[in-house]
């Protein structure tokens, strides 16, 4: 292996790009080079077909119709469920929600474990590095119930938070902790097992935010022991509009339905209804049934290629990144020294990172401006706008090599 | 088309050497404006004094583009009536947003420069970030 190489032998980059028709875009003379992977992912072709052929010869409503189509979607559909619980090692498989997406399943568990369980004086715990998503649903919240959150601070060196202040923090019995399993600006990977164990032993109910982690790194929620985990299939090589939900059954059990209508009900008269259990009691209205196959294609897929190949080779580019853009002037690195997680969020001195991105664009790449949906934790870093490059299976060293290049360019453009 | 078309000299001059660029002293109206979509920040200070701009400053963390376009946007507004100010936004908006000079920006050779902002949509609203924050002043932002 030549020195300077980033991923393992085994793993054969240039199979996997084959298999991803985005890279048929030109952008500035070449496969365009997406680097916003932190945003969402690129979708396989056995995603994009396994999508058109439900759609073609499977597709009706789920669970209500008697005749053979509707059988075939309503076997597709509770297919990708089991599948859902195999990839993220649930227990059964009735712990698996289909939600929207990441925001929506914490949204659901503000919602519903919330409002059963949180009372006024009670202690919702974040950390600061929560995306938007992680923080807005417990805020109002606690607004509704006179409930208090605290943030685990970040640490002034880069490197997260301190398993110390998080220990003492538990402590006090917050009702729940709700962290990043990856943090999508600090590069950072919280050991979401060690603090599940620290919270299991004070009582506290956890919820991860697995947005950046699902089909980054092997994510097993029966290792993690957390309560409730929640991803996006966007974000997994998968469709828009759908995300997980896992919850431990017997917490999913003793929480309220939040949003109302069809398939959630077993019986219903003109004075009432009775809720069918978890999942469904979860699940109101036709759900996104050619998306959840999409997400049953993208996670055999995942599979396929590998979690642990997948997230060494995209830590690996990210290292490479981060590396390289230290040694350019005036730029500035965020996150840990080491165990860097699959992406590099960075600002450069007397460029701001809207112009960053616009000059990469043509050269072909594509990079994150902004605040990244973390603006409280970007302003206490003292950047309230940086750009990133976040990194798949599909990415190269060539392309981190592009990278560093045009911003080399930049560099020299707006600082001449 | 690409961001060399965007990005032209006399901008670039403007955007690492801005002019009216700091806090103002004693000003009669300030506002902030804020772009979520990519972090650019800016406050607007003016001095107003018997109805006319004597003054006014900015100070922001933003691109290129929009401290390029605060910085001609102070050079063009001072000595306007407050009515002027507002008629002048109201034809950059049209000037940034469609490419079209009107009877307000076209005799403005400074303004020339953000002619071709419209030929790129994501940048639209980062040259017309200061001017909201200069007509939010004078309409809403009266310093007791």
């Amino acid at each position: 292996m030549p020195p300077n190489s980033t991923s393992s032998p085994s793993f054969d980059v240039n199979r996997w790009r084959a298999e991803f028709p985005y890279l048929d875009v030109n952008v500035a003379g070449r496969p365009v080079i997406y680097l916003d992977n932190g945003a969402s992912t690129q979708k396989p072709r056995v995603v994009i077909d396994r999508m058109a052929e439900l759609a073609a010869h499977e597709y009706a409503n789920v669970h209500r119709g008697i005749h053979e189509l509707s059988n075939r979607a309503t076997a597709a559909y509770d297919a990708a469920r089991t599948r859902s619980a195999k990839f993220l090692n649930a227990p059964q498989e009735e712990c698996i929600i289909f939600t929207r997406g990441t925001t929506e399943s914490i949204n659901l568990v503000a919602n519903t474990w919330g409002e059963a369980h949180i009372q006024p004086g009670d202690t919702i715990l974040l950390t600061e590095m929560e995306h938007h998503s992680n923080l807005i649903p417990w805020q109002q919240l606690a607004q509704r119930k006179r409930a208090i959150v605290k943030y685990v601070p970040v640490m002034e060196n880069g490197e997260g938070i301190d398993p110390d202040v998080v220990s003492r923090m538990l402590r006090d019995r917050p009702k729940i902790f709700a962290f990043p399993h990856i943090s999508n600006t600090m590069a950072i990977t919280t050991p979401a097992a060690m603090y599940c164990a620290m919270a299991r032993a004070e009582e506290v109910v956890t919820l991860i935010d697995g947005a950046q982690s699902a089909a980054h790194i092997p994510v097993d929620v029966k290792e993690i022991g957390c309560d409730f985990l929640a991803c996006s299939a966007h974000k997994m090589c998968g469709p828009t509009g759908l995300g997980l939900l896992y919850g431990r059954f017997e917490l999913l059990e003793s929480m309220p339905p939040w949003q109302f209508g069809g398939e959630m009900v077993d019986r219903v008269d003109f004075t009432g209804a009775k809720f069918r259990p978890p999942p469904a009691r979860f699940e109101a209205g036709t759900p996104a049934i050619i998306e959840t196959a999409g997400l049953h294609a993208a996670m055999d897929f995942i599979d396929g290629v590998g979690l642990e190949a997948i997230r060494d080779h995209a830590e690996a580019l990210a290292e490479k990144a981060a590396s390289a853009l230290r040694k350019l002037p005036g730029v500035r690195v965020f996150g840990p020294r080491e165990s860097r997680a699959h992406l590099v969020t960075f600002t450069i001195d007397g460029v701001h990172a809207h112009d960053i991105v616009f000059f990469c664009n043509d050269r072909g790449i594509a990079l994150r401006a902004g605040h990244h949906c973390a603006q409280p934790l970007m302003r206490k870093l003292g950047a309230p706008a940086s750009a990133r490059a976040s990194f798949h299976l599909y990415n190269t060293e060539a392309e981190v090599d592009a990278l560093t290049h045009a911003l080399q360019e930049a560099i020299e453009f707006f600082c001449k | 088309m690409n961001s060399d078309e965007l990005y032209q000299e006399v901008l670039l001059q403007h955007s690492r050497r801005p002019k009216n660029h700091g806090p103002l002293a004693n000003p009669t109206h300030r506002a902030d404006g804020y772009n979520a979509l990519c972090g650019d920040e800016i406050t607007v200070e003016v001095r107003l004094s018997k109805g006319t701009a004597e003054a006014v400053h900015f100070q922001a963390s933003a691109c290129a583009i929009c401290t390029a376009s605060a910085s001609i946007m102070t050079c063009e507004a001072i000595g306007l009536t407050e009515a002027e100010v507002v008629a002048l936004a109201n034809s950059f908006r049209k000037l940034a947003t469609d490419g079209v000079s009107d009877s307000e920006t076209s005799h403005r050779s400074a303004l020339e420069v953000m002619g071709t902002i419209h030929r790129f949509p994501q940048r639209v609203k980062c040259a017309t970030l200061p001017w909201e924050a200069l007509t939010a002043a004078l309409r809403e932002g009266a310093i007791e």
